[in-house]
């Protein structure tokens, strides 16, 4: 973008230079996109810069690193006064071929989508349904509303923590009401199997308010008058949801679920917060699973680098997904 | 567009219901009736009851978070509040999440705000690019950028520091305010613009002068949004800050129930502390959210 304003000038610039010889010509077509168009780059320009050095720049040195050996101990850094150089190496694909070979790559990736699909199924599952119930005219129902709002309402920080008491083995209230009902309590957090439970119910909880809210408002913005002429033609409940209230969703609903597909794919304080990757790395997904590599125990930069590198893969893949649906709606860009 | 708030704004009244002519499900049986409230309150329960939990256990004594049995009460106290508030680092902590939420929110939406009309109103050569890098950049995942800026970082000594953690947080704040604000703009009728145009504005005054002040409930749900998602932040706070004074609120907590030591008493009575406001002014606004994020999916 910025490159395009530079040399859209300095074609400007050859431009007049030349019309002063050659007389009036049409201005070129540069120039002509130029005045057009200066206004829309120049206000674009400050998230241009800042997107460039923020998110290119380390991107650029990300793909870098993902192609050397480097770790902490190669790393260089100053100490006082004694700065001691990097030592690391290039080491090219060497790193990719490690991840997409090993056994860990399958696995993370394989529970990674199992936990974004259910998460997301059950997230949109619930919302709708609540959402459709609280679409009802009926008493209580902003007291319903408030309640049900309120997993969204806590910062997900806080409620990752509550969570992990909650199903702390020894001393959680949920094993403590399991017991009082005469039933064994359950490892919630120290088994691989329960510990997957554990964290789809948290990120679960969390996630139903904002889709129950976006569906809501997506149900009360389809006409009335089409439940009410496919209710006098003797349609059925069931076929009035399926060729109403599911076609009329449909804008809302394919972002959000575009939406909460991304959320979870990248949520990393519930999982990190609540059973810290574990029993044995079992509850890790991609992202936590770099991050753990870059700053625990012997920091693997490299390596790091190289799983963020394919995650981003994995993603763009998603957004060009993504964007043929926005192409299929009309929005064309 | 502008049918969706409103759309969304009437029914919240129980009383609106009334005045409404009924149709279909509404002369429904007292068994339907029962059925309905009985599962709200149900699912009204699961979505309470953790934090009624949490609220219940800060007030216990100190040790009572060591209990197997279920007790609703038990000896009610708030010595967890006041060994949190002057025992430890909490309120350094909260001034720390405020002060780098703050201003990662304003920078970021004084950046991302021209942007977003630019996009809504301009089509220009690179507006393909630009839109694209907006939607991928504010979907990386940490796992992408944080080595690289973790490196920059100790490069240029701000690990630990404050202003290291904004710069971070501002690699995904900037793009998914210009997101967001794009939406709002495109839910502002282009006729202003027009009008502000025959009037002799430059296009860069009828941004300022007219769209801008006609979208400060965009621009508030963008800040909003800015706000909570670093508020809320944890690898980046998590590895790049490390001395106990320098604490966001979300590595603090962890401090308390870390590999050594299991103080649920003083994390109860923090949590508390920091999601009873956030919640109060949370459901002050949540309206206002929902529709401010899925503005570009509903307009007409």
């Amino acid at each position: 973008m910025t490159t395009d304003l530079a040399d859209g000038a300095a074609a400007a610039v050859t431009r007049d230079r030349g019309r002063a010889t050659a007389g009036s010509r049409p201005p070129g077509r540069l120039r002509r996109a130029l005045s057009t168009h200066w206004y829309a780059w120049a206000m674009c320009a400050p998230v241009v810069i800042v997107t460039a050095v923020l998110v290119g720049y380390p991107l650029l040195r990300g793909v870098y690193l993902s192609l050397t050996d480097a770790t902490e101990a190669n790393m260089g850094r100053t100490i006082g006064m004694n700065v001691i150089p990097a030592s690391y190496e290039f080491v090219g694909l060497r790193n990719y071929a490690d991840i997409l070979t090993s056994a860990e790559f399958a696995s993370r990736l394989g529970w990674t989508v199992v936990w974004t699909v259910v998460c997301v199924a059950c997230h949109f599952g619930l919302g709708l349904g609540l959402a459709m119930l609280l679409n009802r005219p009926m008493r209580l129902r902003a007291f319903y509303r408030v309640m049900l709002v309120l997993p969204w309402a806590v910062p997900s920080f806080v409620s990752a923590f509550i969570w992990r008491y909650l199903l702390n083995g020894d001393y959680g209230v949920v094993n403590a009401m399991l017991r009082a009902a005469g039933l064994p309590g359950i490892a919630w957090l120290d088994d691989p199997f329960w510990a997957k439970v554990s964290v789809i119910v948290v990120n679960v909880w969390l996630g139903v308010p904002f889709m129950m809210l976006a569906l809501l408002g997506g149900l009360q913005a389809i006409p009335r008058e089409l439940h009410e002429a496919a209710e006098v033609d003797g349609a059925t409940p069931w076929q009035r949801f399926r060729h109403i209230t599911l076609p009329g969703l449909r804008p809302v609903s394919s972002t959000v679920i575009l939406l909460g597909t991304i959320w979870t794919f990248n949520q990393f304080p519930v999982i990190f917060l609540v059973t810290r990757g574990g029993p044995g790395g079992s509850t890790e997904i991609l992202v936590t699973y770099a991050y753990r590599l870059a700053f625990e125990g012997i920091r693997d930069y490299a390596g790091s680098a190289a799983w963020g590198m394919v995650i981003l893969a994995l993603l763009v893949v998603l957004a060009a997904v993504y964007r043929r649906a926005l192409h299929r709606q009309g929005e064309v860009w | 567009m502008a049918a969706v708030p409103t759309a969304s704004a009437t029914p919240a009244r129980p009383a609106g219901a009334h005045a409404r002519p009924p149709y279909g499900r509404f002369r429904r049986s007292p068994l339907a009736s029962a059925a309905l409230h009985l599962t709200l309150i149900a699912a009204s329960l699961a979505a309470v009851f953790p934090v009624v939990w949490l609220i219940l256990t800060s007030i216990k004594p100190r040790n009572a978070w060591q209990s197997t049995t279920v007790e609703l009460f038990s000896d009610p106290t708030l010595d967890n509040y006041v060994q949190v508030l002057t025992e430890t680092s909490f309120l350094r902590w909260l001034a720390n999440s405020l002060l780098v939420s703050a201003l990662t929110t304003v920078i970021a939406v004084i950046i991302a705000a021209s942007t977003g009309y630019a996009v809504s109103r301009f089509r220009f050569p690179g507006f393909r690019s630009i839109m694209w890098m907006l939607l991928v950049t504010q979907m990386f995942p940490v796992a992408i950028l944080i080595v690289p800026i973790y490196n920059l970082m100790a490069g240029l000594g701000l690990i630990n520091r404050l202003p290291g953690l904004v710069i971070a947080y501002l690699t995904s704040a900037v793009p998914f305010c210009a997101w967001m604000m794009k939406g709002y703009f495109d839910s502002v009728p282009v006729s202003i613009d027009e009008a502000g145009r025959l009037d002799g504005l430059t296009p860069f005054g009828t941004f300022w002068r007219l769209i801008l002040p006609l979208s400060k409930p965009g621009l508030a749900v963008a800040a909003f949004y800015a706000f909570i998602t670093a508020w809320a932040e944890v690898a980046y706070a998590t590895a790049f800050m490390t001395g106990d004074d320098k604490y966001t609120l979300a590595v603090g907590l962890a401090q308390f129930v870390g590999q050594h030591k299991a103080e649920w008493g003083l994390l109860t009575a923090s949590a508390v502390l920091i999601a009873v406001p956030a919640a109060v002014v949370f459901l002050l606004v949540q309206r206002h959210l929902v529709t401010g994020l899925t503005a570009g999916a509903t307009k007409s």
